[in-house]
C-alpha cells in the first residue's frame, strides 16, 4: 500500500476490569506502544496477547464483523460512546485519532439495563427483548413473491433505509444521561412502520415495542446525545415519529368499556 | 403462553409494568404517554406565563389601570356567571396542570435514575470516569431538574408575597397590585430573587418549548428549523417582560411618587376605580 505509514505512539490505557455483574470493578492501567495504522480493537488484541503471554486474564470485549455492521463492539472511550470519531463504530476507529502520550479511558456501556458480563462486555439482550416484542412483519409463506411486487414510495424507502441502518449497538443508551433507548426503538419502529409491508402490525408493534422498552430503560428528555453517539447517525426525527405513532396506537388499540 | 421477557432474558426488567388502566387513563401509565402530558401541560403553563407577563405590563400605566386590570380578571364571563367564577375555574385548571406537570416530571426523572443506577451515578447524574462531555445536551436541557424545582419554590414564594401578602403584612393592600408590586420589589433581595427565578424559568422554557415538539411528535423536515427559534423567542419574550418588573422598580420607574389616590383598602380602591373610569371616559 502506498501512502504514509503509521508512526508509533505511546498511550496509557485505563481499562475497566470486572469479573461479573455482581463483582466490584475497577480500572487497570497499561502502557501500550502502537502503530497509528492499527485499529482500536487491534490495539486491544495486542494488549491481550501480552496479557496472555504473561499468564494474566485477557480483557473481555466483544466484536464480530469489525466493519461497523454487527453492533457488538461498542465501548466508552474517554467518555464518548464508540470514541471520538463521529459516525464510527469502535471497530472502525483507528489509533490515528489519538496522539502520543494520550491517556485513554476505556469503560463498558453503562445502564441498569446493560449489566456487565465481564470487563467491557455488557449484556444488551434487553434490545433483543424490544425487537422480539414487535420487530417483525407477517408475510405469506409459499413460493417467494416477485421482486418489486409491493411498490414502495421513494420517500418512504429512503427514510426506512435510514432507520434500518441501526446496528443495535446500544451506544444511544450508553450516551444518554437518562439511559433511554428511544433512538434504537424508534429506528426499529420507523424502519418497519414506514414501509407498506409493515403496515399490518404498525399499531400493535409500536405499542408493544415502546412498552417493552420502558421495562428496561429510562425516559427521554430530548437531550440529543444519542444521535451524536450513534455510529449510523440515526436522526431524532424517528423519536418524534415514534411518539406520534405511540399515541395513535393507544387510541386505535383502545379497549372500549367492557372489551378488555 | 408466550414466555415473558423476564423468564426468557437474563436481564430482569428494571421497571415493572402494572395492571393496565382503562383508556384513556392508561396513557398516563407509560413514559411516552406521560411525556405527552408533560408537553401538553407545559404548553398550558407557557400560555399562562405569557398571559401573566403581558397582563402585568399594565403596571406601566399606573396604579389605576393596574387595579382595573386586576378587577377585569374577576369579571371574565361578564354578567353571565357569578363574579370570579371563571377566574376560579382558570385557577383550578392551572393548578391541575401544575400538579400533572410536576408529577410526571418527578416520576419520569426517577425512572431515568433507576435506569442508570448501575451506571456510575454522581449526585444523581450518569457519569463516566473518562470525563464524559456532553456533546449535544444544552445547559438548559441538563438543568431542567434544577430550574423546575426553582420555579416551583418561587411560585410558592410569589403567591405568599403578592397574592396572600404574607411578607408585606400591613403594607399589603388587597386590590391595589401596583402598590404591592412596587413595595415588594423595591427591596433589593426580593428583586434579586425575582430575577434569579425568572432566569431559571427562561432556561426551562428554552429547552421545554423545543422538547415538547419532539414529545408530541410534531416533526416535519420543512419546519423543524423553526422549533429552536420559537423556543428561543418564547423564552426571550417572557424573560424580558418579567425581568423588567424587578429591574425597573429598582431603577425607580415603578414607584408611588406621582400617586394621586390614598394607599389603603376601601376608599383608596374606590379612588383607583374612579380614576381608571375617568381615563376611559
Ligand atoms: C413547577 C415547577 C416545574 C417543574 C418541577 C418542572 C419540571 C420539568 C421537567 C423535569 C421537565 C422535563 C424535562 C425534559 O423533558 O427535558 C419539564 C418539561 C417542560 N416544562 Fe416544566 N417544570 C415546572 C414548571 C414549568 C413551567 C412553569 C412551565 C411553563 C412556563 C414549564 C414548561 C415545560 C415544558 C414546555 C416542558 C417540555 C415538555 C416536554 O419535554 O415534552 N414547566 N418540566
Ligand atoms: S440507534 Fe444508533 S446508537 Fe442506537 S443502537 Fe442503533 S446504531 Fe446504535
Ligand atoms: S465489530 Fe461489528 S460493528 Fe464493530
Amino acid at each position: 500500500m502506498s501512502g504514509s505509514h503509521g508512526e508509533t505512539i505511546n498511550v496509557t490505557l485505563k481499562v475497566w476490569r470486572q469479573t461479573s455483574a455482581d463483582a466490584p470493578g475497577g480500572f487497570e492501567t497499561h502502557q501500550q506502544a502502537i502503530s497509528t495504522d492499527a485499529s482500536f480493537l487491534e490495539m486491544l488484541d495486542l494488549l491481550n496477547e501480552e496479557l496472555n503471554a504473561a499468564g494474566k486474564e485477557p480483557i473481555a470485549f466483544e466484536s464480530d464483523c469489525r466493519e461497523g455492521i454487527c453492533g457488538t463492539c461498542g465501548v466508552m472511550i474517554n467518555g464518548r460512546a464508540h470514541g471520538p470519531q463521529k459516525a464510527t463504530a469502535t471497530c472502525q476507529l483507528h489509533m490515528r485519532e489519538f496522539a502520543d502520550d494520550d491517556e485513554i479511558v476505556i469503560e463498558p456501556f453503562r445502564a441498569t439495563g446493560f449489566p456487565v458480563i465481564r470487563d467491557l462486555a455488557v449484556d444488551r439482550s434487553p434490545l433483543d427483548a424490544i425487537i422480539e416484542a414487535g420487530g417483525y412483519i407477517s408475510v405469506n409463506t409459499g413460493a417467494a413473491s416477485d421482486a418489486n411486487l409491493t411498490p414502495v414510495p421513494k420517500a418512504a424507502a429512503d427514510q426506512a433505509f435510514d432507520a434500518a441502518a441501526c446496528i443495535g449497538c446500544g451506544a444511544c443508551v450508553a450516551a444518554c444521561p437518562n439511559s433511554a433507548a428511544q433512538l434504537f426503538t424508534s429506528a426499529k419502529i420507523g424502519h418497519l412502520g414506514l414501509l407498506p409491508q409493515g403496515q399490518a402490525e404498525r399499531w400493535s408493534r409500536t405499542e408493544a415495542m415502546v412498552e417493552t422498552m420502558e421495562e428496561f430503560f429510562g425516559s427521554c428528555t430530548n437531550h440529543g446525545e444519542c444521535t451524536e453517539a450513534c455510529p449510523k447517525e440515526i436522526s431524532l426525527d424517528f423519536i418524534a415519529l415514534m411518539n406520534r405513532d405511540y399515541m395513535k396506537a393507544k387510541v386505535k388499540n383502545r379497549g372500549l368499556a367492557g372489551q378488555h | 403462553m408466550a414466555q415473558t421477557t423476564g423468564e426468557r432474558y437474563r436481564v430482569a426488567p428494571v421497571h415493572r409494568r402494572s395492571r393496565e388502566w382503562p383508556f384513556p387513563l392508561n396513557l398516563y401509565q407509560t413514559a411516552v404517554g406521560r411525556k405527552w402530558v408533560m408537553a401538553l401541560t407545559g404548553i398550558g403553563l407557557i400560555g399562562f406565563v405569557l398571559a401573566h407577563m403581558v397582563g402585568n405590563l399594565h403596571v406601566y400605566e399606573g396604579p389605576a389601570r393596574m387595579h382595573e386590570y386586576a378587577e377585569s380578571l374577576r369579571t371574565i364571563g361578564g354578567g353571565l356567571v357569578p363574579k370570579s367564577a371563571v377566574l376560579w375555574l382558570l385557577r383550578l385548571g392551572l393548578l391541575s396542570m401544575f400538579v400533572l406537570h410536576l408529577h410526571s416530571a418527578i416520576s419520569l426523572s426517577r425512572m431515568s435514575r433507576a435506569s442508570s443506577e448501575d451506571a456510575g451515578l454522581v449526585s444523581g447524574a450518569k457519569r463516566y470516569a473518562g470525563g464524559r462531555e456532553h456533546v449535544a445536551a444544552t445547559y438548559a436541557s441538563r438543568t431542567m431538574r434544577w430550574t423546575g424545582p426553582i420555579i416551583a419554590l418561587f411560585i410558592l414564594y410569589h403567591l405568599a408575597d403578592l397574592t396572600w401578602g404574607w411578607w408585606l403584612g400591613d403594607d399589603f393592600v388587597a386590590g391595589d397590585p401596583y402598590h404591592n408590586v412596587s413595595t415588594s420589589l423595591s427591596a433589593l433581595p426580593v428583586a434579586i430573587l425575582y430575577i434569579v427565578a425568572n432566569v431559571a424559568l427562561a432556561f426551562h422554557i428554552f429547552h421545554g418549548a423545543w422538547s415538547m415538539f419532539q414529545s408530541l411528535g410534531i416533526n416535519n423536515p420543512r419546519y423543524n428549523h423553526l422549533r429552536r427559534g420559537l423556543a428561543t423567542l418564547l423564552a426571550g419574550l417572557i424573560l424580558v417582560g418579567n425581568l423588567s418588573f424587578p429591574i425597573l422598580t429598582q431603577a425607580g420607574l415603578i414607584d408611588e411618587d406621582n400617586r394621586t389616590c390614598p394607599i389603603g383598602e376601601v376608599e383608596g380602591n374606590t379612588c383607583l376605580a374612579e380614576e381608571a373610569e375617568g381615563h376611559q371616559g
